[in-house]
């Protein structure tokens, strides 16, 4: 049934600017401080007051077009969005409307269903973020409270044109915007802290069919996985009122992450009317090309052009330049090992392996790495100067990742140093083939697999300091003998 | 004579002298004020301690020798610029309990000069009226006849000149604001140029045509109070940063050679007699003085009443939005949800033609009438500012009347808003283009109420109004008239 049915998805996202102040005055923008602690007369909208606009917004907004191929406005318009509600305090949101500063841009993505596909972004806005709301929870309470801490928060609405064909494409779009600012540095990302919040427009239409199907908005999804609850459940409901001899209404709707269902919030009708108007207190933004061409100096490395040269001038495998530039903070973490140490691939094998599987079973994130590149990479020049061996490396690192103390320093304490001298592994040699005559008898009869039970008791002898290339050599030599 | 009788820049001089201490003076207002405000009903508020505070750190300072040019001044504002520490009500009952915790850009200037505030003056509601009769205060009566208007919105502030109760005062003009309350109240009043005065801390009626300004004795006072006040401020993004020149030194230039353009829109049927007469003996005056009249045009007069209050209601609709009840001044609530706590608040709060606007504004930019309303009006706006600068080309100011009458009887016109609305027909398009006027007075009625000339200026261009009007006052006399008071 569902196959008779295609599926079209456009996306609002709202982006948190990770700015230290406000978009229209000085406040800082700091997360969960005391209500009501960042706030001055201009964001607590009292008589008199007038917006400033913050110039770090702008050239974060511009940075977030250029990397979304969009185009930079050369003027632009701030208006105001009116409605009355009690966490906005001047009773209208400051925003753009019809003169976006950014417009008509794009991001590519891929899917396993449909492959590689390109999604418009038909325009980026700026604007300022609502504060909210406190309800009591004492039941049958007859108040609120507002906290205007976020109040004049900037934010950026990126808007999608309905490009997504299925609820992963949505996904694979978000992730790829959610990478794209967060690479930027624009924003933390944090969706938790409601720093990435999406809107999804949904419908379905008979295959073929040119018309786009009536929409319903799905508000405020705050998580990848939601995204992807929120739009099938979507998707099996509407295509169940076509089914069904119905027709869908449009509508805004809550999603609901208790129950995976979303539910009617305001019908067509109800819809606000925002008496958008040009907002006389903010002078048109110019954006000269000179600027533009700052800003885009600017521009750091994005996730694609990070996997290329990680293939073509580090010599790494793709899989591998996948996943070290797939996140800002591991492509960092990299880029300093492969800096201070010199082998990509070492460092890669590491960052991919040790670190990774440390991180996860310590349940950290990369940015909360409590080894730094540093000393990591201090370890590796242990390995590469021979001091240790390859799997002692992995006692130390384990030993440095709880102690904090450097990798010289447990080498030193530990007595972890490799024996690469020969004489000392002649006489260890020398004294297990004394103590196991009849293996040496089969091996030297042909059973060369024995070599494997020999190695492994001269590293035990040494507690696993030998050199593991000398113990082979010599008790090759010492064997044949 | 009086002290209070004097100039603000005569007092500055006895100031100057030691003749007299700001204290000193500042209580001879205050008595004033005590005397005489019944009457005339310009203050909301006097600030007795608070001013008495000032004058005697503008006294410190006059000994130090170290002073500007208002420090020791008795001064007082309209109750639209926001106060710190003082009641702030805009005239209205919705703001009323409202002390700011911050001062306006201009109240700034004012208190960096240490010049003295001596209170709050009645208004128009939010300034939306052009006889101040909306305010929840009252009417301010005309010093020249109680029975009369004072005009508005800036009533109080025209008034309390007139009756000498302060040496000048700070009102804000949209559509006429201060002149036409000037020219009714026999004092001179300037709107600068959109931009050459901060609205930071003006509460806004509409912020696109919103503009602060002195109303003073005569034109020398005109020019130290806008020297005080004019200037870029970085808290107003539409406010200009372009060189503010030496007013008060260039008043004094005369007017040989220059051009003034007597627009014909100006001059039409049913303008009162005695203000047909009056600003003809004016032009006379200045054909006098050595200026060449020239007629011009100014072919979209006719369209700038309904332009601008399809404008301006619409800025107010949403400028107003944030007098909820939530955060400060009048809450109605009956319990009732929030809905209602909204509508309840702002149903006692605000007085009629504050409603009224709201309505008219909010229709105006309503999705489906957007394009015919607001959008037209602003192409409309475009046209009347070409106007003014197609007249700019020829000549060098504009003298027009500042009202179609001299002040009328209280009650008048209060139940029929369009009659009241044509009281702006020759202020507003100076606010719609942008640029400056100057009203000034320059005769009477036959009644013995004043009547006022209107200068029209280039942007930026108040230094030429202040010359031309200075030049009309060394060769008249009737800015020293006084208000029987």
């Amino acid at each position: 049934m569902r196959s008779k049915y295609e599926v079209v998805i456009g996306l609002e996202v709202h982006v948190q600017l990770s700015t230290a102040t406000k978009i229209f005055c000085g406040c800082s923008t700091d997360f969960g401080n005391e209500p009501n602690s960042q706030t001055c007369p201009v964001c607590l909208g009292l008589p008199g007051v007038l917006p400033t606009l913050n110039r770090q917004v702008v050239e974060n907004a511009i940075l977030a077009g250029l990397a979304t191929h969009c185009d930079i406005a050369p003027r632009s318009i701030f208006a105001r969005k009116n409605y009355f509600y009690p966490d906005l305090p001047k009773g209208y949101q400051i925003s753009q409307f019809e003169l976006p500063i950014c417009i008509g841009g794009y991001l590519d993505i891929e899917t396993e269903d449909r492959g590689q596909s390109r999604i418009g972004i038909t325009r980026i806005h700026m604007e300022e973020d609502a504060g909210k709301l406190i309800h009591p929870e004492t039941p049958g309470a007859s108040y609120s409270l507002v906290d205007l801490n976020r109040a004049c928060t900037p934010l950026l609405e990126v808007v999608s044109e309905p490009d997504m064909r299925s609820a992963d494409e949505a996904v694979a779009y978000l992730k790829k915007l959610h990478q794209t600012v967060v690479f930027l540095g624009v924003s933390d990302g944090n969706m938790e802290e409601g720093s990435f919040r999406c809107d999804a427009n949904v419908s379905v239409r008979p295959v073929g069919q040119k018309e786009f199907g009536t929409r319903a908005e799905l508000k405020n999804i705050n998580s990848f996985r939601f995204v992807k609850q929120a739009i099938e459940y979507e998707i099996e409901r509407q295509i169940d009122v076509v089914e069904g001899g119905g027709t869908v209404v449009q509508e805004t709707r809550l999603f609901d992450s208790n129950t995976g269902l979303t539910r009617s919030m305001r019908g067509k009708e109800e819809a606000h009317d925002y008496r958008y108007f040009p907002d006389p207190d903010l002078v048109p933004l110019i954006i000269s090309k000179e600027w533009v061409g700052q800003v885009r100096e600017r521009l750091p490395e994005l996730p694609e052009a990070k996997m290329e040269r990680y293939i073509s001038d580090m010599g790494l495998p793709r899989q591998d330049a996948e996943v070290l530039s797939g996140e800002k903070a591991m492509a960092e973490y990299f880029e300093a090992c492969v800096e201070l140490h010199g082998t990509p691939k070492t460092c890669a094998n590491w960052v991919m392996g040790e670190i990774t599987r440390a991180l996860n079973e310590d349940s950290l994130s990369i940015a909360a790495c409590p080894l730094a590149p540093e000393r990591l990479t201090a370890m590796l020049k242990r390995i590469d100067d021979k001091t240790i061996s390859g799997t002692i490396a992995k006692t130390v690192f384990q030993e440095m990742w709880t102690s904090g103390k450097s990798a010289d320093e447990i080498i030193e304490e530990k007595g972890l140093k490799q024996v690469t001298d020969t004489g000392a592994i002649e006489k260890v040699v020398d004294d297990i083939i004394a103590a196991n005559p009849a293996q040496a008898e089969e091996y030297r009869a042909g059973k060369k697999k024995l070599m494997g039970f020999f190695v492994g008791q001269v590293m035990k002898a040494s507690k696993g300091k030998a050199n593991p290339q000398a113990v082979n050599e010599i008790l090759k030599k010492k064997l044949a003998g | 004579m009086e002290l209070t009788d004097l100039t603000l820049h005569e007092l500055r001089g006895l100031l100057a002298e030691k003749k007299v201490s700001s204290t000193e003076l500042t209580k001879i207002f205050l008595e004033r004020i005590a005397a005489v405000n019944s009457k005339v009903n310009a203050f909301i508020k006097v600030v007795e301690e608070e001013a008495l505070q000032a004058a005697a750190k503008a006294d410190q300072r006059l000994q130090t020798g170290d002073t500007a040019p208002l420090t020791g001044i008795p001064l007082a504002l309209k109750d639209i610029f926001i106060t710190e520490g003082i009641e702030t009500t805009c005239a209205s009952k919705i703001l009323s309990g409202f002390i700011p915790p911050y001062d306006g850009t201009a109240v700034n200037r004012l208190k960096k000069q240490d010049a003295v505030i001596l209170g709050k003056l009645n208004m128009d509601e939010f300034a939306m009226g052009s006889s101040n009769e909306n305010s929840a205060f009252g009417a301010v009566k005309n010093p020249w006849n109680p029975a009369c208007v004072a005009g508005g919105s800036s009533g109080g502030s025209a008034a309390c000149v007139a009756a000498r109760m302060a040496a000048a005062t700070l009102g804000t003009d949209t559509g006429g604001s201060i002149r036409q309350p000037a020219s009714h109240c026999g004092v001179v009043g300037l709107k600068p140029t959109y931009g050459r005065v901060s609205r930071y801390g003006v509460i806004a009626f509409a912020s696109s045509l919103d503009q602060v300004g002195p109303l003073t004795r005569d034109v020398e006072d005109c020019a130290i109070m806008l020297q005080a006040v004019a200037g870029y401020d970085p808290l107003d993004s539409t406010s200009i940063d372009t060189p503010v020149p030496d007013y008060p030194a260039g008043i004094k230039k005369g007017v040989k050679g220059l051009k003034i353009g007597r627009p014909k829109e100006y001059f039409i049927e049913g303008l009162d007699p005695d203000v047909a007469s009056t600003i003809d003996r004016a032009i006379a005056t200045y054909r006098e003085l050595g200026a060449e009249i020239v007629d011009v045009s100014l072919p979209h007069t006719d369209y700038a009443i309904a332009c601008y209050y399809l404008i301006a209601t619409a800025e107010a609709s949403s400028n107003l939005a944030r007098y909820d009840g939530v955060r400060f001044g009048q809450r109605v609530n009956p319990g009732e949800g929030l809905i209602e706590m909204y509508r309840q608040s702002r149903a006692a709060g605000f007085g009629p033609e504050v409603k009224r606007r709201i309505m008219l504004g909010t229709y105006a930019l309503s999705s489906g009438y957007y394009d015919a309303y607001y959008l037209k009006a602003q192409k409309v706006r475009t046209l009347i500012r070409q106007d003014l600068n197609n007249a700019f080309e020829e000549v060098d100011v504009l003298l027009t009347p500042v009202a179609p009458s001299p002040a009328f009887r209280i009650g008048e016109k209060a139940a029929d808003p369009l009659q009241m609305y044509l009281s702006d027909i020759f202020t507003i398009s100076v606010n719609l283009a942008g640029t400056c006027g100057l009203s000034l007075p320059c005769g009477q009625s036959q009644e013995g109420l004043p009547i006022g000339l209107q200068l029209i200026g280039k942007p930026f261009a108040e230094e030429t109004l202040l010359r031309t009007g200075y030049a009309f006052e060394q060769a008249t006399d009737w800015h020293l008239k006084k208000a029987p008071l």
